[in-house]
């Protein structure tokens, strides 16, 4: 590292970490997403349904262990001698439906209101009553059940969200920091003085650059970090190459912060231009919900957005145990976009801000 | 400068041409300064200083002319004539955040400057006190001395202040003074712009005063007083006020007739020599 390029790092790293706003934007506040996402989606995403029992209910109580565990896994059990009040309780939401034997019978008293949760309670009894009967003919069962979940594409909250809020959070950072750097440093003619030093623009943007990928490289520590500690983040084999992943997505996200900083005249306007392109971006790439619900058209739309490459670039190689491959696709895309985006600012770039 | 040693120009400008749209923001201008010469630019507002002196210092390409600096041309920017020339642009430049100390250091070490250089020009400049101090709290003056400190950190043959003083309240401004007025001592050129007066009379060996992107004159500030046609005004203890052509045999006179107690000689200032040569009152 040589003395110019070290000190310019050096300074611009300090601006960074004493400009309490832009830590916040880039580091605490995305981290408060996670954080709060990775908290309200790790619940069961089928809560077990609440189960009112009037009375003895002997097909119930007197359950194999086994056969026990399941039942404890989808019902919640609570105990009532008062059959009108069960009924009030599901009837209040309360509860989910009310059952009671009368002989051989079992009476479930259930509500419409969630449709889902009905053919749950619904189809759950009647298999727990099917099992009852074959147990009770003392035949051996003729078809028996294994069961072998596959890691598909519907991961888990934490799994999916930690790649989507990290890639928008080095997204702002990368987009701000280029965008309000360029036009502070144009406004307080810092940019004329440093080309009045012998210092080349290489240098200049090497060690601007640098530092953003350094801050990047650090929220993606502090994410994985958080993920791992808090949740039960799991990273797959190939997750290491989400590192060049990430130099190439900030490289990208500066050039964009370039053009914003091009096309608009003060410090204020070129950070809401950064975000202005960015937060509907994070939206459209999956960052906060996703897509798959989302019309046709959009999703194509999507497809343009560098963002939702490099999340799911990130969540390939990170979460879905694709091979490292898979990011080399992504990688090329963010280049190519960076490239276009830079040229573009570079054309469109004034010294001077009147 | 030492006798029988030749004198050489430090920069010299011909025929330097800037326009913008219809404005011609500088205009045909020839001007040569001497090494260990201190040129105060003066002239109101819109001038051109500002951009004159960017185009000599290489940030700025010129429509016609040419700029030569310590023998070199300015323009296109030039890496071997960088680290020869000390800048302070009439914004405060400096990085965000960083404190009086980190900020010379940083620009120290873009010069390949030592750090403890550095600090000694933070002592130079008297804010030794104010090391640890980030610039956005420092006032104004202090500002503007790390500004002209960091302009100076690696000792460059020619310096351009552009209106240093120019945001400053009349005791900051003459305390600044006090360090600019040194600065040519060890046979540094100084180039300095200002819409004061005073400034560039009492700081510059020359002025050059420039007006709608010309320059007028380019001289001593009592060369410049000499060459107007102006009368000297005497104004006695007694409040008679007399106007005179030969001022030096007046106040011989005055002291015959032992009425010297009290007597006040105004002789022309560069105001009067603007107004000679626009035909207009000054107006900073």
């Amino acid at each position: 590292m040589t003395g110019p390029f070290r000190a310019l790092s050096l300074a611009i790293m300090r601006g960074f970490f004493r400009d309490r706003a832009a830590v916040f934007f880039a580091i605490v506040f995305p981290l408060m997403f996670l954080v709060l996402f990775g908290s309200l989606f790790s619940e069961d995403s089928s809560p077990r349904v609440e189960m009112v029992q009037v009375g003895a209910v002997p097909l119930f109580d007197d359950l194999s262990d086994e056969a026990r565990a399941a039942f404890d896994e989808t019902f919640e059990v609570s105990h009532s001698d008062d059959l009108d009040a069960a009924i009030d309780e599901v009837r209040t939401g309360d509860a989910n439906v009310a059952v009671v034997q009368e002989g051989d019978t079992i009476v479930a008293h259930y509500t419409l209101a969630d449709p889902a949760g009905a053919a749950i309670t619904r189809g759950a009894m009647q298999a727990f009553v099917d099992g009852a009967n074959l147990a009770a003919t003392g035949q051996p069962p003729t078809y028996s059940m294994e069961t072998d979940p596959v890691e598909d594409e519907s991961i888990d909250a934490i799994q999916y969200y930690m790649p989507s809020l990290l890639g928008w959070a080095i997204a702002m950072s990368a987009a701000f920091g280029a965008a309000a750097t360029l036009q502070g440093w144009r406004k307080s003619k810092l940019l004329r003085r440093l080309q009045l030093a012998p210092v080349s623009s290489t240098t200049v943007v090497g060690a601007r650059v640098s530092v953003t990928v350094s801050i990047a490289l650090v929220q993606m520590a502090i994410f994985i970090g958080t993920g791992a500690l808090l949740f039960d983040l799991t990273l797959t084999g190939d997750w290491w190459m989400a590192i060049p992943l990430v130099v190439v997505g900030t490289l990208c996200f500066m050039a964009v912060g370039l053009l914003a900083a091009a096309i608009t005249k003060s410090q204020e306007g070129a950070v809401n231009a950064a975000n202005f392109i960015v937060l509907p971006m994070a939206m459209l790439s999956g960052t906060f919900f996703p897509l798959e619900g989302a019309p046709q058209w959009l999703q194509s739309f999507a497809q343009i957005l560098p963002l939702k490459h490099l999340n799911e670039g990130m969540l390939d190689v990170m979460v879905r145990g694709e091979p490292w491959t898979a990011a080399l696709g992504p990688m090329l895309y963010l280049a190519a976009f960076a490239t276009v985006v830079t040229l573009v600012a570079a054309r469109l770039f004034r010294w001077e801000t009147a | 400068m030492a006798a029988g040693r030749p004198v050489t120009n430090a920069i010299e400008v011909t025929g330097l041409t800037k326009t913008y749209g219809d404005l011609r923001a500088v205009d045909d201008v020839t001007l040569a300064v001497e090494e260990g010469e201190f040129v105060g630019i003066l002239g109101p507002n819109g001038a051109g200083k500002t951009t004159l002196l960017e185009m000599i210092e290489g940030l700025r390409e010129p429509d016609s002319g040419s700029a030569v600096v310590l023998g070199l041309p300015a323009w296109p920017r030039n890496p071997a004539l960088l680290p020869r020339i000390g800048v302070q642009l009439q914004a405060s430049s400096f990085f965000d955040y960083l404190t009086a100390r980190e900020q010379i250091r940083t620009f120290a070490a873009l010069y390949g400057v030592p750090a403890a250089h550095a600090d000694e020009w933070l002592e130079r400049v008297g804010l030794v006190e104010k090391a640890g101090t980030r610039v956005e709290q420092l006032s104004g003056g202090q500002q503007q001395r790390l500004s002209i400190a960091c302009a100076l950190v690696h000792d460059p043959d020619v310096v351009f202040l552009d209106e240093p003083t120019a945001a400053l309240d009349p005791q900051a401004r003459r305390n600044l003074w006090d360090l600019l007025s040194g600065l040519n001592d060890s046979g540094r050129t100084v180039v300095l712009t200002t819409h004061y007066m005073d400034e560039a009379e009492t700081l510059a060996d020359r002025v050059a005063i420039m007006d709608h992107g010309r320059v007028l004159v380019h001289d001593t500030p009592a060369a410049l007083v000499r060459g107007l046609d102006a009368a000297t005004r005497i104004t006695l203890a007694d409040g008679e006020v007399i106007t005179t052509r030969d001022p030096a045999a007046e106040i011989a006179r005055l002291a015959d007739e032992q009425r010297l107690a009290g007597v006040q000689v105004h002789t022309g200032t560069l105001e009067d020599v603007f107004l000679e040569l626009t035909g207009r009152e000054y107006r900073a």
